[in-house]
């Protein structure tokens, strides 16, 4: 949508006349349903939520007697603080932070270089080169040929492991090249007159004014890593080099104790609040930040709808 | 300005008519030169990323030829020795392929015909919504699920359909028996599709909220003036404006057809389920991965690969054909 269109826009909106159009009955009757309907659906989005957190908060004889709906039941924090002191927990609650580190600065540097480098209309070799990208993805080598790759390179309980087989996301690296392509010629000129190399001009100019689209490119990442789960499920063999989602999913499995209930005759029946307060400790940080966040990642993927 | 640049990049001088079509590789081999000469810098910003693609992209794509050769733990990545189709005709004579196959066209066909048109129907919805505010509400809590990871939705959806979680304390509620779904074959599709839907719609309708205040709006004051109540203009201006996404989105979800939620079953399958939860990629997996038979589960691999690559190949082709939109 052109300036031009959104002002044209605003100023029919801001006329009487449209809104002056009288809705018919039915039109009115519509909109009630639609705009109940839409409530229902965003608390049904919200109830799993609700249910977890609720749960989290109960204790255990009230959930297994089904009493926990949307409100905790014998409230207490016990189970808070049987999580928080198992060590285990912490240290892939550390993984998780460490790999996500890691992967985002590997993945953020090759999609950038990548991107500035085919964001340039006169490069040579150019669409040879973006079809290299986009061809991987539609078709890729498959589970197997990765796996024995992987292992083949002794990446195997490295971070690398998770880092460098899924570094570039062509779709990221698509949203950035159609940035890096509407970023002002002008700029660059002026810039490599005043003797800035491509180097130069890259570190010191169009990075620093593409802060939005860097920011929306780590967040991107930064998701995707901290919610990865299968490949250190593939390549990891100790409990100490799990993240945190892999210890979830060995609880839900069924396959992990926490320390403190470890004692028990039944370690494998893990207490489905000891669940809830792992599931509920390991979105904290994406449902806290999510609010200020998501309209990055909104324009985001705007942004690289434009090109299609 | 103009001439500078001109100086700068020689290349876009256009090249004289060739004559001896025999000196065109070597004229070719000097502009590459030339072209690295002037650019060496935005190549040297392309050898890691290439790197990449060619090693964790590339290399995978042949080490698919595992599925024609033998291969053997230790061995080289591209196998020992040519066993030519035997892999190939294995999968084709076992029973359990075809069942793994069959439920995972079934998976396959219900993502596509009913998870499809609900991320536009949504769309359609928040459209006419006249509050921003409540828009925006909407909307956020929709996308939530979307960033959750799949470990996650794994949990909530054993929460739920545990014997004593909400959905059978409704059931029970309403004089029914509770079911133990985790158990029942008959439930997995209803249950995967479910989450699905709970999951990606939100997100889903993005790019059609994106493309729907695209539309002009003089286009609807014609229609209003041309007599088309609410409804029509729906249908005559408002989903013709949408479909160039549309098309581009059913492209899309048909390439990624065969490759069905595989992190997602394999976190909620047992071996109780196996009659309608086991797909393609969960049983390669279990071959593979689970007993180590590399080159069996690569022929597997493959072979599902191809079909997806065929597919989103036919539906560009046809879709460009037919409506005139097509990915490239």
């Amino acid at each position: 949508m052109t300036v031009e269109n959104v002002t044209r826009l605003d100023e029919r909106l801001s006329k009487p006349t449209v809104r002056a159009v009288k809705d018919t009955r039915a039109y009115t009757a519509f909109r009630i349903v639609n705009a109940t309907l839409l409530v229902v659906i965003a608390a049904l989005t919200l109830y799993p939520f609700v249910n977890l957190a609720a749960q989290a908060f109960s204790s255990e004889s009230y959930i297994n007697a089904g009493q926990v709906n949307l409100w905790p039941q014998g409230f207490n924090l016990t189970t808070f603080d049987l999580v928080m002191s198992d060590r285990m927990f912490w240290r892939n609650y550390q993984n998780t932070v460490y790999y996500t580190v890691v992967a985002t600065v590997v993945a953020m540097f090759l999609t950038t270089t990548f991107a500035y480098a085919i964001s340039k209309y006169h490069l040579r070799g150019r669409t040879v080169f973006i079809g290299i990208a986009v061809f991987t993805m539609f078709f890729n080598g498959g589970l197997i040929p990765n796996y024995v790759l992987v292992n083949e390179l002794g990446l195997r309980n490295s971070v690398w492991a998770i880092a460098l087989p899924n570094a570039i996301s062509v779709f990221n690296l698509l949203v950035m090249k159609s940035f890096f392509e509407n970023f002002s010629t002008e700029l660059e000129e002026a810039a490599e007159i005043d003797g800035l190399s491509t180097y130069g001009k890259l570190a010191r100019i169009v990075l620093p004014l593409s802060k939005a689209v860097i920011a929306t490119m780590v967040l991107f990442y930064a998701v995707s890593f901290w919610n990865s789960w299968f490949a250190a499920f593939l390549y990891m063999d100790h409990r100490e080099l799990y993240p945190v989602t892999v210890y979830l999913r060995n609880l839900i499995a069924g396959a992990t104790s926490v320390d403190g209930a470890a004692g028990s005759a039944e370690a494998t029946q893990i207490a489905a609040n000891v669940k809830a307060v792992t599931m509920l400790l390991t979105v904290l940080p994406i449902v806290c930040l999510y609010p200020f966040v998501q309209r990055y990642f909104v324009s985001g993927v705007m942004l690289g709808s434009v090109k299609q | 300005m103009q001439a500078q640049q001109q100086d700068v990049h020689p290349v876009r001088v256009a090249p004289p008519p060739s004559d001896a079509p025999a000196r065109r590789p070597d004229e070719r081999r000097r502009t590459w030169r030339r072209a690295v000469r002037r650019d060496w810098q935005l190549y040297s910003l392309l050898v890691l990323p290439l790197l990449f693609f060619a090693v964790f992209r590339y290399v995978p794509m042949i080490g698919n030829v595992i599925a024609f050769r033998r291969f053997r733990p230790g061995g080289s990545i591209f196998g020992e020795e040519w066993v030519g189709l035997h892999y190939v005709r294995m999968f084709i004579n076992d029973p359990t392929f075809w069942n793994v196959f069959q439920n995972t066209l079934v998976l396959g066909v219900l993502s596509l015909v009913i998870i499809f048109p609900l991320p536009i129907v949504l769309a359609l919805m928040l459209n006419e919504l006249r509050s921003r505010r409540f828009k925006r509400v909407v909307q956020t809590i929709s996308y939530l699920p979307h960033f959750m990871s799949i470990v996650i939705v794994a949990g909530l959806v054993f929460q739920l359909t545990a014997m004593r979680g909400t959905v059978n304390q409704i059931i029970t509620a309403v004089g029914g028996d509770a079911i133990g779904f985790m158990q029942l074959p008959e439930w997995f599709r209803t249950i995967y599709i479910s989450s699905e839907i709970w999951q990606t719609v939100g997100w889903g309708t993005i790019l059609y909220l994106a493309a729907l205040s695209t539309i002009d709006p003089q286009l609807y004051e014609a229609a209003r003036i041309d007599g088309a109540n609410r409804w029509r203009q729906t249908w005559h201006v408002t989903l013709p404006g949408i479909r160039p996404t549309m098309v581009v989105l059913l492209i899309l979800n048909i390439g990624s057809f065969m490759a069905v939620g595989f992190e997602k079953i394999l976190l909620l399958y047992n071996p109780l389920l196996y009659p309608t939860a086991d797909v393609i990629a969960t049983y390669l997996y279990r071959v593979g991965i689970g007993s180590s038979q590399f080159s069996y589960a690569t022929a597997i691999g493959l072979f599902e690969a191809l079909i997806g690559l065929t597919l989103v190949l036919s539906a560009n082709a046809i879709s460009r054909r037919v409506v005139g939109a097509s990915l490239w």
